[in-house]
């Protein structure tokens, strides 16, 4: 399992200023795996996927995604990731199609390729005769299952997904994990920072990030043993509450 | 290039899906030259005018027919009385009244002098001025045509000759204003908002995420305005030409080059806008209050600049429509060539390297 580490992290810290925002955190993930990435608003997560990313550069510490160094390799790293927002990021004024056709086409995947790939994604997701449907028109449920799909339409090595199911009902939500179980299972590595504990329950590890630091990491039915707790609920109010920082 | 390519289109989708801010896009340049072309110039055509001919002979009957051939005097009515003239003004009938005294002729014919009094509405001075000036104008040249029958010893020979400009035609001004204003208006305030509406939807980070380039975003992002931009200058350019009748002296495609150059100084400075908004409504609102209304009041079209105070001379040069502005009316209206106006093209250029400069490099961070 050693060699398979797609994420790999250690000492990474970003400062603004005199604010610490991530602070010193170390972490693997495998290839294939589901990993949770939690923390209350303003714990520091958004900052740590946005390094993770090559959005942003670390003040210090190292960090390497899909092999590639994330200060030097940015531009490669990107080619290797795929990234969804809470917002479901897909053009709600173009259709199905045209949105598949777009973040396809900006990864590079040929014409054919793409024909193909989205004749696939719109048959698992039973979208089919919907293509030229406007995002717009499609209900949220299905909006952001197509952003999932959209996000890993050229098989990345890990895709990260931000808060991907604020808003979304649980029937909804238990539907998107489906699809996050078949990416895993295809070895993506998912990458997930969520607020319901109850996903956090179906990682495979997680994480729980307080104050820019990681004060907890393993797998869900470890963490509960641990805390000595019933659910990861209460595994992260414990945590939580040793908080200082402010909450936004 | 493929995903450049793949982005433009997408961009060019947006543009289409949204019709009706595509109709305000190509259509507001139409409105706006036809509105200051026809309806909003400062000319003052076809005022309503009377005259109180108490000569009745010749000499006023010729000066009468010229004023009312004149497309500035619209003749409403002769009037009979003295009284009849304070009527008219507070019916609001007319703006100017032309008054012949008795035996107009016989003292312009033996004395050599006679005079014509013009009383007009000066409740709009402005107005009353030019209609005071257009009809001496009429005099004088009845005056003149007078003197050169009669070879009179003395000829007071006024000679006023407009240059470029001879009938005085206010779309000769308007016409390249209106261009430095909509193509400011539609590259920064489109770009702006086009880019921001990405940062509000969510779609911006995803698409710094991928492997595309902020550099080559920005440009595909611009790409469709330039092309919406060039569409506008050609609609300006031909309604001009065949709707109001002002030439294009010099060389189309200097124009044209002119034009583009302006654009992209314009598609830059949306950029710069969009840098610093997080909402589209702030983009919207920061692309009128600091290009809008610096483009009306400091290009000089609307108000000239030789007459405001020297600080504002000053800020004027900073306004990137001034120059723009000077160089489409040397280009059209003038005639003249690159060799004129090489000056502005460098100021304009050096201007526009500047803010995209600036304007690429502070995407860049602000998502780094």
């Amino acid at each position: 399992m050693q060699t398979d580490k797609v994420i790999s992290v250690s000492n990474l810290t970003k400062k603004f200023g005199d604010f610490t925002a991530v602070d010193n955190i170390s972490f693997d993930c495998v290839k294939g795996e589901i990993f949770g990435f939690l923390g209350a608003n303003g714990a520091g997560k958004t900052t740590a996927m946005r390094m993770l990313c090559g959005l942003s550069l670390p003040t210090s510490g190292e960090a390497s995604v899909a092999g590639f160094d994330v200060y030097k390799e940015s531009e490669l790293i990107k080619k290797k990731i795929g990234y969804m927002s809470q917002k479901f990021s897909l053009y709600e004024d173009l259709t199905v199609w045209e949105n598949i056709r777009f973040y396809a086409g900006i990864y590079g995947l040929s014409d054919s390729n793409i024909r193909e790939k989205s004749r696939q994604l719109l048959t698992e997701l039973h979208l089919e005769g919907q293509e030229n449907a406007l995002v717009r028109s499609l209900p949220l449920g299905w909006k952001q299952k197509l952003a999932f799909s959209v996000a890993i339409v050229h098989n990345p090595a890990i895709v990260f997904l931000d808060e991907p199911t604020g808003g979304v009902d649980p029937i909804t939500r238990r539907e998107f994990w489906g699809l996050i179980y078949e990416a895993s299972a295809r070895d993506i590595t998912v990458f997930v920072t969520t607020h319901y504990m109850d996903e956090a329950e179906y990682c495979n590890r997680v994480s729980i990030m307080v104050d820019g630091k990681i004060e907890a990491l393993d797998t869900p039915a470890n963490l509960k043993q641990h805390y000595n707790a019933d659910s990861m609920d209460e595994v992260f109010l414990h945590l939580a509450r040793t908080a200082t920082r402010s909450q936004d | 290039m493929k995903q450049f390519l793949i982005f433009v289109k997408k961009e060019c989708l947006h543009i289409w899906r949204d019709r009706r801010t595509l109709v305000i896009l190509i259509g507001m340049p139409i409105v706006q030259i036809i509105l200051y072309g026809f309806a909003l110039t400062n000319e003052v055509k076809n005022s309503r005018i009377a005259v109180f001919d108490q000569s009745k002979d010749d000499a006023t009957r010729l000066i009468t027919d010229r004023i009312a051939a004149s497309r500035y005097f619209n003749l409403e009515k002769n009037l009979n009385s003295y009284k009849q003239i304070g009527e008219s003004f507070r019916e609001g009938i007319v703006r100017m009244v032309v008054v012949f005294p008795i035996n107009f002729q016989d003292d312009l014919l033996h004395t050599n002098h006679a005079q014509i009094q013009l009383i007009a509405d000066a409740s709009d001075p402005n107005t009353a001025n030019t209609l005071a000036n257009y009809a001496s104008a009429i005099v004088n040249d009845y005056q003149n045509a007078l003197n050169n029958d009669q070879k009179l010893p003395y000829n007071i020979d006024v000679q006023l000759r407009m240059l470029y400009n001879p009938e005085l035609k206010g779309a000769y001004n308007f016409v390249p204003g209106v261009m430095a204003l909509v193509l400011m208006l539609i590259c920064a305030m489109m770009t702006s908002i086009s880019i921001v509406k990405e940062k509000e939807m969510g779609t911006m980070e995803v698409i710094l995420v991928s492997p595309l380039k902020p550099f080559r975003i920005v440009l595909a992002k611009t790409v469709p305005y330039l092309l919406v931009s060039l569409l506008n200058i050609i609609s300006i350019l031909l309604l001009s030409v065949y709707a109001l009748d002002v030439p294009i002296k010099g060389s189309i495609f200097l124009l044209m080059a002119e034009s583009t150059l302006f654009t992209i100084t314009s598609l830059s400075l949306g950029i710069l806008i969009s840098n610093f908004s997080r909402t589209q409504q702030s983009a919207m609102f920061t692309s009128m209050m600091s290009l809008f209304l610096p483009t009306l009041l400091f290009s000089g079209f609307l108000f000239p600049i030789e007459n405001m105070p020297k600080a504002l001379q000053i800020i004027s040069n900073i306004v990137p429509a001034k120059w723009y502005y000077i160089i489409v009316k040397a280009v059209m209206i003038k005639g003249l060539g690159i060799t004129a106006i090489w000056k502005e093209t460098l100021i304009l250029m050096g201007m526009t390297l500047l803010l995209l400069g600036i304007s690429i490099r502070n995407f860049k961070i602000r998502l780094a």
